[in-house]
C-alpha cells in the first residue's frame, strides 16, 4: 500500500470530499474489518472508550442500526436519540442541541435528517466528528460507500463499468452519493426515469441521463433501483405506482438488455413490485443483501477512520 | 450652519442641465443654492478634490422592521445604515407586525423617523394585512404619507385584484409595487433551481416563476393602462420580458438589487444561509443579463431589498433559514465596482440609485439643481476596506459580502443640509451623529 498515503477527514459529509485514493482506502479498511463480523465473538477493542452517539431526527430502521452494530462490534459505547424522543419536538433549535450533545463530550456523531446541509450546519457547532447518515436529497455517503465495495467485490473493478440508476434521481440522496463515487472511480453512471424524476443538471454531477430505461440498462455491468415515493409536498411526480411499475420497474425482460451477470442492487427499502419485480429482487444477480452485509464493514471503517485509526494502529505496530 | 462650499469635486447631476457649468456646490438652509454670487465670509469650503458628489441616494425598497420586529432592525438603526451607505432616503416594505395597510400604521412610522439619519418614505401593502384579499385603504395611507403599494415577500395571487390595485391606486398616483412570483411553481423551493440546486439537494425554484408573474404584471399594465414596477428583478427571462414591454410603450419599471449582478447561486455552497433570498441568487447568464441591463434602461432602478434578520431566523438548516440579506451598506461599492468593470458609466449608476428611484415614487430627490433640498452624497470611489461585521450599523448582520475586501464608500452624507454621516475630516464636526471609532 501507499505508505505517503493518510486519511485526513474529521467529518464525512459526502462523496464529493474524497479522492479516488480516500475512496480505495476506505473500501480496503471496510474489507480488512469484514472478517470480525464472521467471528463466533464479534468484538474487537479498537474503539473501546469511545462515545457514538446515534442522532436520527428521520425515521430509519436499516442505516442507524447498521451504524450500531458497526460501533458495537469496535467496542464504542453508543446511545441512540430518535426523532420522537428528541428536542425537535420541543422547539430546541438543532444548534441548540448540538451544544447540548457537545457538552457530554461525544467522539462521534451520527446525523439523519430531513433537510440538506443539516450535518454541515453542526460541523460548525461541534467538536465531535460528524457522519452523515443522509441529509434530506443531498447525500448519504456511507451508503454509496457500501455500494462501491459491493460492487468492487462482486466484479474485482470498478473503473470501465457502466452502472445504471434508474428511479427518482432527483429526490434521492443515494443516487447522488453513488453518482459522484462511482465517476470518481472510473465507471460512466447512466441515469433514468421519468423526466420529473431527473434534476436539472445532474450530468455535471457526471452522470449521463438516458431517455429510455432500456438505454440506461443497456449492456450495463450494474442495475441499481431507487425507492419510489409516491407523494412528496404536493408535488405531482407520477401518476400512481402502478403506472410507475409498468414503464419504469425494473423486470426479468427489462434485464435482457443488460449484461448477463449484471449484478441488481437497491438501496432499500424495497417497494416490491413498483420499482423492482420480486423475482429479480430474488434472483441469483441480486447482491442486494451483500449490500446490507457490507454496509456494516463500511461503517466500521468509517468510525474507525475519522477517529485516525491509522495513526494509532500504526503507533500499536 | 453655515453655508458649506464643495469644491474640486467631480459634479454627477445627471437630471439637472445647469451641471455642466458647475464647478462648485454650495448649500446653504437646507436647500442647494446659486454658486453665482459672492460667497459669505464665514462659509465653510470643503475641498473634494478625488471625490464625487452626486444627488442623495435613494433605496427604494428596503425592510425596516418596526414595528414588530425591532430586534432585527428599528427605523433608527436602518437609517443609519442607509446613511452610511451613502442613503439620504429609504422606501420601507409594509410587511411589518402588524403590516402597514393603514394610516395609523403609516404615522406610526413615520414619528418614528422624525430625527432619523434618513428620509423614510413609507410603502402601503397592496390588500389588507397583505393576504391578497381585498384592497388596502390607499386614500388614507397616502394622507398619511405612503408615497407607493406593495405586498412585498408575498406575490398578489389573485389576478382579479391586482387589476383592481392597479386601477384604483391610479387615482392617487401610488405607484404599485410587484413581488412577482408564480408560488405554485417555488414552493418548498429555497434556491435557484440549476445545477447548483441538484448539487446540494436543495428545492429550486426556477426562473420561470419569476417570468410568469413578471409577464401578468405587464399585461394588466396594458389592460389598465397603469404603471407597475417589478421589485428585486433577478432572471434574463424576466429582463427579456420587461425589455419588450418597454419597446411597446408599455408603463412599466423594474429594479434589481446588487446581490443578483454581483452574486450567483454558487454563493450558497457549504448551504450559506446569508446568501438565500427571495427571489434566489441565480445564474451566470442571468447575472449576466442583469449586469447589461443596468446599462441599456430596462432596469430602471438599483435597490437593496435590505432585509436584516437576526441569528435565530439565520444560524438554522437551510431550508428553514429566513430569505433576505441587508444591503444598505454594501450597495454603493457594489454598484461602483459595475462601473469600474465598464458594465456603466458613473452617471447611469447615480440615476439608478438616485434619479429614477425618486421619479418612480414621486418624491424629492434625484438632482443637485439650485433650490432642490441639499440631499447630497459625497462618494470617495478609490477608498479600500474591509466589510468588517464590527463597522456595521444595521442591526443584523446577514450579509454574504462580510469580510470583503470593498472599493468606493460615501464620506458624507446629507439630508436637507443635514450632516448624517460623515468621515470627511473638514465637517465631522458639524455631524449631529457621532461615529466615533468609525
Amino acid at each position: 500500500m501507499d505508505t505517503e498515503y493518510a486519511f485526513r477527514h474529521r467529518h464525512i459529509l459526502g462523496i464529493d470530499q474524497f479522492s479516488e485514493a480516500d475512496i480505495y482506502h476506505i473500501l480496503q479498511t471496510a474489507r480488512s474489518f469484514k472478517e470480525i463480523s464472521n467471528r463466533s465473538i464479534k468484538k474487537v477493542p479498537i474503539l473501546r472508550g469511545k462515545t457514538i452517539i446515534n442522532l436520527f431526527f428521520e425515521p430509519s430502521t436499516r442505516t442507524r442500526l447498521s451504524f450500531e452494530i458497526a460501533a458495537k462490534r469496535m467496542s464504542a459505547d453508543t446511545f441512540n436519540i430518535s426523532a420522537s424522543a428528541s428536542s425537535a419536538a420541543k422547539g430546541e433549535t438543532l444548534i441548540d442541541t448540538a451544544k447540548n450533545l457537545q457538552a457530554m463530550n461525544p467522539d462521534i456523531v451520527i446525523m439523519r435528517h430531513a433537510y440538506s446541509g443539516s450535518p454541515h450546519l453542526l460541523t460548525k457547532h461541534i467538536d465531535a466528528s460528524i457522519i452523515n447518515a443522509g441529509d434530506g436529497t443531498h447525500q448519504h455517503p456511507s451508503q454509496g460507500l457500501l455500494d462501491m465495495l459491493t460492487v468492487l467485490e462482486n466484479k474485482g473493478k470498478i473503473e470501465g463499468l457502466k452502472i445504471a440508476i434508474i428511479g427518482d434521481i432527483a429526490h434521492s440522496r443515494v443516487a447522488r452519493s453513488d453518482i459522484m463515487g462511482f465517476t470518481r472511480l472510473g465507471a460512466v453512471v447512466h441515469v433514468a426515469g421519468p423526466a420529473t424524476f431527473i434534476p436539472p443538471g445532474i450530468d455535471k454531477l457526471g452522470a449521463r441521463v438516458c431517455t429510455t430505461i432500456k438505454e440506461a440498462v443497456r449492456d450495463a455491468d450494474v442495475v441499481m433501483a431507487l425507492r419510489i415515493q409516491r407523494e412528496r409536498q404536493n408535488d405531482p411526480l407520477i401518476p400512481s405506482l402502478r403506472e410507475y411499475a409498468t414503464f419504469f420497474g425494473i423486470n426479468r425482460k427489462l434485464l435482457e438488455n443488460a449484461k448477463e451477470d449484471a449484478l441488481i442492487m437497491h438501496p432499500g427499502p424495497i417497494n416490491r413490485g413498483v420499482e423492482m419485480s420480486p423475482d429479480v429482487a430474488d434472483g441469483p444477480q441480486s447482491v442486494i443483501l451483500d449490500q446490507v452485509t457490507n454496509g456494516v464493514a463500511v461503517r466500521m471503517a468509517l468510525l474507525y477512520l475519522v477517529l485516525g485509526g491509522d495513526k494509532h494502529s500504526a503507533e500499536g505496530k | 450652519m453655515k453655508t458649506v462650499i464643495f469644491y474640486n469635486g467631480r459634479i454627477i447631476d445627471p437630471a439637472s442641465t445647469d451641471t455642466p457649468h458647475r464647478d462648485e456646490i454650495w448649500v446653504a438652509g437646507g436647500s442647494i443654492v446659486s454658486a453665482a454670487g459672492t460667497a459669505p465670509a464665514d462659509a465653510l469650503r470643503c475641498d473634494l478634490q478625488g471625490k464625487w458628489i452626486v444627488p442623495g441616494l435613494i433605496d427604494m425598497h428596503v425592510h425596516l422592521r418596526e414595528p414588530g420586529e425591532e430586534y432585527k432592525e428599528t427605523i433608527a438603526s436602518g437609517t443609519a445604515a442607509a446613511a452610511a451607505g451613502g442613503f439620504t432616503a429609504v422606501a420601507c416594505m409594509p410587511n411589518t407586525t402588524p403590516v402597514n395597510d393603514c394610516a395609523s400604521v403609516t404615522r406610526n412610522i413615520l414619528e418614528k423617523a422624525r430625527g432619523c439619519r434618513a428620509r423614510v418614505y413609507p410603502v402601503g401593502s397592496i390588500s389588507a394585512r397583505s393576504e391578497g384579499k381585498a384592497l388596502a385603504d390607499y386614500g388614507e395611507m397616502k394622507e398619511a404619507g405612503a408615497v407607493a403599494l406593495s405586498d412585498d415577500g408575498l406575490p398578489v395571487v389573485d389576478s382579479q385584484l391586482m387589476r383592481r390595485a392597479l386601477e384604483y391606486s391610479a387615482s392617487y398616483k401610488m405607484r404599485v409595487i410587484s413581488h412577482s412570483e408564480e408560488s405554485s411553481l417555488s414552493r418548498n423551493g429555497c434556491m435557484n433551481e440549476g445545477e447548483t440546486s441538484t448539487l446540494l439537494g436543495l428545492k429550486g425554484i426556477p426562473a420561470a416563476a419569476e417570468a410568469i408573474m413578471v409577464f401578468r404584471e405587464i399585461a394588466l399594465a396594458e389592460l389598465t393602462g397603469v404603471a407597475v414596477h417589478i421589485a428585486h428583478v433577478s432572471t434574463a427571462a424576466s429582463l427579456s420580458l420587461i425589455g419588450e414591454a418597454k419597446k411597446r410603450g408599455v408603463a412599466v419599471t423594474a429594479e434589481t438589487a446588487p446581490h443578483y449582478f454581483t452574486l450567483t447561486d454558487e454563493a450558497v455552497l457549504g448551504y450559506n444561509s446569508n446568501a438565500k433570498m427571495n427571489p434566489p441568487l441565480r445564474s451566470t447568464t442571468d447575472r449576466e443579463a442583469v449586469r447589461e441591463a443596468l446599462a441599456n434602461g430596462t432596469l430602471d432602478a438599483i435597490a437593496t431589498d435590505h432585509a436584516p434578520h437576526s441569528n435565530l431566523e439565520k444560524e438554522v438548516e437551510f431550508s428553514l433559514a429566513a430569505n433576505g440579506i441587508i444591503g444598505l451598506e454594501t450597495a454603493l461599492p457594489l454598484s461602483l465596482e459595475m462601473v469600474r468593470q465598464g458594465y456603466i458609466t458613473a452617471e447611469k449608476m447615480i440615476e439608478l440609485l438616485s434619479v429614477s428611484p425618486a421619479a418612480i415614487l414621486g418624491v424629492a430627490g434625484g438632482s443637485l439643481a439650485v433650490g432642490a433640498p441639499a440631499d447630497i452624497t459625497v462618494i470617495d470611489p478609490e477608498k479600500r476596506y474591509r466589510f468588517s461585521r464590527d463597522s456595521i450599523l444595521s442591526s443584523s448582520a446577514n450579509s454574504p459580502f462580510l469580510d470583503w475586501q470593498l472599493q468606493g464608500k460615501a464620506v458624507l452624507t446629507m439630508v436637507e443640509g443635514r450632516i448624517t454621516h460623515s468621515i470627511l475630516s473638514e465637517l465631522s464636526e458639524f455631524s449631529e451623529f457621532n461615529e466615533a471609532g468609525r
